[in-house]
């Protein structure tokens, strides 16, 4: 790397592109999750992120072969220094103990720095291949559903709704293919209890253009109870929110409408020296060196007094 | 009669519709959220615990699930579509849901000195192609990079200008002048990022440094000496400096045709040097090195032992000779420059012994 007193840069186009790649961006790209074990796993938990990872499987990155004890709530280093070297901003932390039995915890970075993180235990889970029907291919943009009062009036599960719409929503698209609307996840809260299912939705022909959707299980089920939190400041949450001003949609300025709809703008014109103003030019309107311009009020005059009688 | 078959066709008609649309339309107290950027809908109605309770778990929730789940469908037919490709696709709108970002956004570039100078005399940028047509060669070839087409350091026949030196190489001349076009452009390049990541540069000389150490300021003030017009030589000394150490010259190097009488002398030395029998000795650099070889290989012992218990015993050649190395051409230097045969290439051969 060329050097300059502490600048680097990078030399070849290679290095360059991947730097670019993990920069800061305007508009940002999907985000990527890592799943990771803790130091002790059971069967359940094992199967949880690993169905969890087929359901959304575009955009994932996983560090399933590895146990990593550590333990999220007390030292974040760790999943930090994870974050910056494979570049992504949510994780998902599997583990087992006696005192939490199936744990895991969702959370997500801003800045590689641990923004918020939520322990969800599973109490029932049922896996994939338990179910036996057809899946939706891979890949396909899930449809997010949310029920219950409590992920509107409550703070922690308004933030669990935040954090699962970016665990589980998919890339950003501008359009949907209509018959490609297969897949449903569907979370309710109930209880102090969150109910996780996902179906996939048959469109069958109803009278008129909208179809009528049937909804037919697949997929893993899981039974979650929320347990500990870390939730980010609401300094720190409004700081993640902040949108770069360019991406600001610019007003358009000097457009108006009026009742009708028609639509008005200004011009504004410098002020123009009307003596060389640019008119037909009538030839005996012409400046003459003389008295002709009494004259022609004196006539116009009499013409005033006649129309008046 | 008329009027009344009109009105049974309404009603009827009517009927139908409601029928019709019976089937996707789903009656919920409260209307729920959608956000069909994200293909998200929110249902804040109250779930019945007694429901959930009186029917089976699962069947309550899928009948849930497919209430709001028609519900979104219907919002998401609403939005305008298109067909691409033999498909029906639907465009969605921007996503509603504010989501925190993954990184903090990428602060503006500052202007390079170039763009700044250019939006000041208004001049734009004009795209240019990326192939010139070279004549010499009948063919295309790249306006800039390997093998461009008007290449200014390849030509085979250069022709000496009247006002140049006769003797001077106008090949090297081109290259040599290449060459500093190439390192000026990139240290103003250098100096862009530095100026855009604001890290400080020096313009000549130092940069300074927030907590600077007793070397450090001891070279910034000879650096800042030496920056007069003669070159610091006659610069006042405060009452307790010393004078610099490693001033001037390292090596010195005689002129070749010069003194001819200090030049016999230093032959016949030599020569006589080299003509004694007994070698120049100096006892106590001597005794030093031979210290210095036994402290070494005892260490070394030490070493290879820890390193046999371990496994490791790859390393110990290599660090064995790269010290022995290291360790001679020192010893080797340290002696006076005139001595040429007897400090070089020995290792440690002792004299006392």
């Amino acid at each position: 790397m060329t050097q300059l007193d502490g600048i680097v840069k990078p030399k070849t186009k290679r290095s360059k592109r991947f730097l670019d790649n993990r920069a800061p961006k305007l508009i940002e790209d999907v985000k990527t999750a890592m799943i990771m074990k803790g130091g002790n796993t059971s069967q359940t938990i094992t199967q949880a992120l690993k169905d969890i990872v087929t359901v959304c499987s575009v955009f994932n990155l996983y560090l399933l072969f590895r146990k990593n004890i550590t333990r999220p709530f007390e030292d974040s280093t760790s999943l930090e220094f994870f974050s910056k070297k494979t570049d992504c901003s949510l994780f998902l932390f599997g583990s087992h103990n006696k005192k939490r039995p199936n744990n895991v915890i969702f959370g997500r970075m801003f800045d590689f720095h641990v923004l918020d993180m939520i322990e969800l235990g599973i109490e029932k889970f049922v896996s994939l291949s338990d179910i036996k029907a057809s899946k939706c291919p891979e890949g396909t943009k899930p449809m997010l559903v949310f029920a219950g009062e409590a992920f509107d009036t409550d703070n922690e599960h308004k933030r669990l709704k935040s954090l699962l719409i970016d665990f589980f929503r998919g890339p950003t698209v501008s359009a949907v293919r209509l018959a490609g609307l297969e897949h449903v996840l569907h979370f309710t809260a109930l209880e102090g209890k969150i109910y996780m299912r996902s179906y996939r939705s048959l469109l069958k022909k109803s009278g008129c253009r909208t179809p009528r959707i049937e909804l037919e299980e697949i997929g893993p089920s899981f039974d979650l109870v929320l347990r500990r939190t870390h939730l980010a400041s609401d300094d720190l949450y409004k700081l993640a929110h902040r949108q770069p001003k360019a991406l600001k949609a610019k007003k358009k300025k000097n457009i108006s409408h009026n009742v009708f709809g028609t639509k008005f703008g200004r011009v504004h014109m410098q002020k123009q020296d009307l003596s060389k103003l640019q008119t037909r030019k009538m030839k005996g309107l012409r400046k003459r060196k003389g008295g002709v311009v009494a004259e022609d009020q004196d006539g116009q005059a009499p013409k005033v007094a006649k129309v008046e009688s | 009669m008329a009027a009344c078959s009109v009105e049974e066709l309404l009603a009827k008609a009517e009927q139908e519709e409601a029928e019709k649309l019976k089937s996707i339309s789903v009656h919920k107290e409260l209307d729920l959220e959608f956000d069909v950027g994200n293909l998200l809908a929110c249902d804040k109605n109250r779930i019945e615990v007694r429901d959930f309770r009186e029917q089976k778990k699962e069947d309550f929730l899928r009948s849930l699930a497919r209430d709001n789940t028609q519900l979104l469908i219907n919002e998401i037919w609403k939005q305008p579509t298109e067909r691409v490709e033999e498909a029906i696709v639907v465009k969605l709108p921007e996503s509603a849901t504010p989501l925190p970002r993954e990184k903090p956004p990428p602060k503006p570039k500052p202007p390079t000195k170039w763009e700044e100078f250019a939006k000041l005399k208004g001049i734009q940028k004009k795209k240019k192609t990326n192939l010139v047509w070279d004549e010499t060669a009948k063919e295309w070839k790249r306006r800039w990079g390997y093998k461009r087409a008007k290449d200014d350091t390849k030509e085979w026949l250069i022709e000496v200008p009247e006002t140049a030196d006769p003797n001077e190489d106008q090949f090297a001349k081109r290259v040599k002048a290449k060459k500093e076009r190439v390192a000026k452009n990139e240290f103003n390049r250098l100096k862009n990022i530095a100026r855009a990541q604001k890290i400080k540069v020096p313009g000549v000389g130092l940069t300074p440094v927030a907590q600077q150490s007793k070397d450090d300021l001891s070279k910034a003030v000879s650096v800042a000496k030496t920056s007069t017009a003669s070159a610091g030589r006659f610069q006042d000394r405060l009452p307790k400096e010393k004078p610099p150490k490693n001033t001037g010259k390292r090596r010195k190097f005689e002129p070749l045709i010069g003194n001819f009488g200090t030049e016999k002398q230093k032959q016949l030395e030599l020569l006589k040097l080299m003509d004694s029998k007994k070698p120049r000795l100096d006892i106590t650099k001597a005794v030093n090195k031979q210290m210095r070889e036994e402290d070494r290989e005892e260490a070394a012992a030490k070493y290879k032992k820890g390193a046999g218990k371990k496994g490791r015993k790859g390393n110990m050649s290599g660090k064995g000779k790269g010290k022995g190395g290291k360790g001679g051409k020192g010893k080797g230097g340290s002696k006076a420059g005139g001595n040429k045969a007897g400090g070089g290439k020995k290792r440690g051969k002792p004299g006392k012994h």
